[in-house]
């Protein structure tokens, strides 16, 4: 039996993996977990993205992982690092739900929708392009990324698990 | 952590004050609703990196049922009340004698009555909160979600993410009598909320 080397991801949080390592991270609820993957390389890398943009931050210290717009350039340079190519990487993602449906129209209940709009706007202007993608709706997601082979599985509590 | 370094040791003790007051109102209105007696825990002020938060309630994975509540007025914030399956179902067949009428999962019955208590418990907590702030604190329409506890409350801790990776929770436990119901109550002060409350109680920081 093959044993699996398992590289958590924490939120607003991100890691790379090679040989095999599986990326793990649980509980997407509007954050966004991204995943690249280098299919000849087999580099692969995920953040998990918790807030659109880094204008807002007013941290002294800033966490690149948390915002859309820092964590994919400092996701890149990584996998770059570690041998990958920008342009063969292919991207998918998942997560951005709006967790909880309320009448109010302030903008940060759309955070869900926000991430994963600032996620593809990022990934376009690196001209990565998105396989596939299972966002939206109002339930949470565990991920698994797969560094062998670049399959995204996305566990939630009413459907079970898909593979992307 | 410019957050943490902020609060002394006696701030945090006025925090704790807060989530007892409040809790111990709240924990009032649910010995009502069940007509049993209710216990509550010292409240605990901490400051908790994002992920240690789920950790609270068993893990970013676990499964619960949570109604959150946005908190408005001149302290905003959010807040949560999180029971655990079980106690969800028992709590159900306590008060309204609510036969699970799915086994799996929740009909729209129950959810609309977790809903519902969750709102009660709130408004106890609040307005107990706003009489003695004299600040103005009243909560949103409640929702209601059952989902994996790291998703639900990352939700609430947004406000903090564009401040640091950590967020300051006031949290209190409730047990009925023989411990068959457990349920968490988390208020999650805005960040900008803090200075609102500590100032109303005539604690102001240099």
């Amino acid at each position: 039996m093959i044993q699996q080397n398992l590289i958590k991801v924490g939120m607003a949080d991100l890691n790379i993996a090679t040989e095999g390592a599986v990326l793990k991270t649980t509980g997407l609820g509007s954050c966004v977990g991204l995943t690249l993957f280098d299919p000849i390389r087999k580099v692969a890398g995920m953040a998990h993205v918790m807030l659109p943009s880094s204008d807002i931050a007013r941290e002294t210290k800033m966490n690149l992982a948390k915002y859309a717009d820092t964590a994919i350039p400092e996701l890149l340079d990584r996998m770059v690092a570690a041998g990958a190519y920008i342009e063969r990487m292919k991207a998918k993602m998942a997560g951005g739900a709006q967790m909880f449906a309320m009448s109010g129209h302030s903008d940060s209940l759309r955070i869900g929708p926000r991430n994963v709009e600032s996620c593809i706007e990022m990934l376009h202007k690196f001209k990565i392009p998105i396989l596939a993608q299972d966002t939206g709706g109002s339930f949470g997601r565990t991920i698994e990324f797969d560094s062998t082979n670049g399959l995204l599985s996305i566990r939630s509590v009413q459907f079970g698990i898909k593979e992307i | 952590m410019s957050l943490y370094s902020r609060f002394e040791a006696f701030e945090l003790d006025v925090l704790k004050e807060v989530g007892n007051i409040g809790a111990g109102n709240a924990a009032t209105a649910l010995s009502r609703l069940i007509d049993k007696p209710v216990d509550m825990a010292v409240p605990k002020v901490s400051l908790l990196p994002f992920e240690e938060v789920a950790e609270r309630v068993g893990g970013s994975e676990q499964i619960v049922i949570a109604v959150f509540l946005r908190v408005e007025g001149e302290a905003p914030g959010n807040m949560f009340f999180i029971i655990e399956e079980a106690s969800a179902k028992r709590l159900l067949r306590q008060l309204l004698s609510i036969k699970a009428e799915v086994q799996e999962g929740y009909s729209e019955m129950e959810l609309s009555a977790l809903c519902e208590i969750g709102n009660i418990l709130a408004g106890s907590y609040l307005s107990s909160l706003a009489d003695f702030t004299h600040l103005s604190m009243a909560p949103s329409v409640p929702a209601v979600a059952v989902d994996m506890a790291g998703a639900i409350l990352s939700y609430g801790l947004m406000q903090y993410g564009e401040m640091g990776d950590s967020a300051l929770l006031i949290e209190t436990t409730f047990l009925e009598d023989h411990q068959s119901l457990e349920g968490h109550f988390f208020l999650i002060p805005d960040p900008e909320s803090f200075d609102k409350i500590f100032r109303a109680l005539g604690v102001v920081g240099e």
